[in-house]
């Protein structure tokens, strides 16, 4: 659909634009006012949060626009099949490729072709920049296990494009 | 399609809000937003065109009328109807009464009245706009959320287009 296509768009920008290289501070962003900036805290952990801070809004957003029914889901399991399906469907109109457990909190979802990494090269010397493109949905998954009430942590891993793996380890409360 | 664009919509305000973190000035985050807008304008553009099949145009306003009433519509859901401001035909206004980038946004963060939250869009049609070969002037003239009534988005075309020597054979 033509609309998802502007996420895309959007989010190529974002990561392009809002992932500091890890120079000085003072070089070509003088502008910039952010306390962690001039601390000169190492510009990939301070980009992976901005991004990731940024998905963790948007996702706690979308899971408060979602039908009554799908905020009654208890099971943990319920909601990371949600995530894989619905949440997935609506972002990205396919689901989830794959999802195991160990039964003891921790999840591993895995999509054979994730969407977000389509713009890159599927080249294994561009593996290294795919992080990126990771932290911002990282941070969506885990804001919207949080408006269903589930405390996670979410990373993410590529080994070969455009495949990846979100990893989801449930805290507990 | 209301679920995609919610993405879109919430993203660009998470990133609005973020951009207002980093840049104490207005003007930087309009700059910013309009430069971000320009990027996605470039490469939107293709998109639009491998979409939509549209015929090659004669003059500024049939261009204006593809923008209001083909890509706004793909890509937004909505319409906004046009102005020509003069007899020239290279000033346009597009105007929106609906504006689903602001749908989720009642009124702007305090203290921050300049800002045209919106300006993303600005970018967008520069952008795309300059990839076929047209230089323009985009800027907000309205923003309802500035208290007007509607929100306009002028377009100048900075070249004159001389219909007269376009159809001439050489």
């Amino acid at each position: 659909m033509a609309d998802a296509v502007l996420f895309e768009f959007l989010h190529t920008e974002m990561v392009a634009e809002l992932w500091a290289p890890d120079a000085d501070p003072g070089s070509g962003s003088a502008d910039r006012i952010t306390p962690q900036h001039k601390a000169g805290l190492s510009g990939k952990k301070k980009s992976w949060s901005v991004l990731e801070g940024l998905g963790f809004r948007v996702g706690q957003a979308l899971g408060e626009r979602l039908p009554r029914e799908t905020l009654a889901v208890r099971e943990e399991l319920d909601a990371l099949k949600f995530l894989c399906k619905d949440l997935w469907a609506a972002m990205f109109q396919k689901h989830m490729d794959g999802l195991r457990t160990n039964h003891q909190g921790t999840y591993v979802l895995q999509d054979n072709n994730f969407p977000l990494l389509l713009t890159m090269g599927s080249g294994s010397q561009y593996i290294e920049e795919a992080p990126k493109f990771l932290a911002f949905t990282c941070g969506l998954l885990c804001g919207a296990l949080h408006t269903l009430g589930f405390r996670s942590l979410v990373t993410a891993s590529v080994t070969a494009l455009p495949a990846c793996k979100f990893q989801v380890v449930m805290q507990k409360s | 399609m209301g679920e995609n664009k919610d993405l879109f919509v919430l993203t660009y305000g998470a990133l609005v809000a973020q951009l207002c973190k980093d840049y104490e000035k207005d003007e930087d985050v309009n700059k910013y937003l309009d430069k971000m807008g320009y990027g996605i304008g470039t490469r939107l553009v293709e998109d639009f065109l491998a979409r939509s099949c549209v015929r090659r145009c004669h003059s500024y306003s049939e261009i204006i009328d593809i923008i209001a009433q083909v890509a706004f519509k793909m890509y937004l859901g909505i319409t906004p109807s046009v102005v020509c401001h003069n007899s020239s035909r290279n000033e346009f206004s597009l105007i929106l009464d609906k504006n689903p980038l602001a749908e989720f946004v009642e009124e702007l963060p305090a203290g921050r009245s300049a800002l045209c939250y919106c300006n993303l869009l600005c970018g967008v049609i520069r952008g795309a706009l300059e990839m076929v070969h047209l230089a323009t002037d985009v800027t907000f003239l309205q923003d309802r959320l500035k208290g007007d009534r509607v929100t306009e988005i002028g377009i100048t075309f900075l070249k004159k287009l001389d219909e007269k020597k376009y159809k001439r054979k050489k």
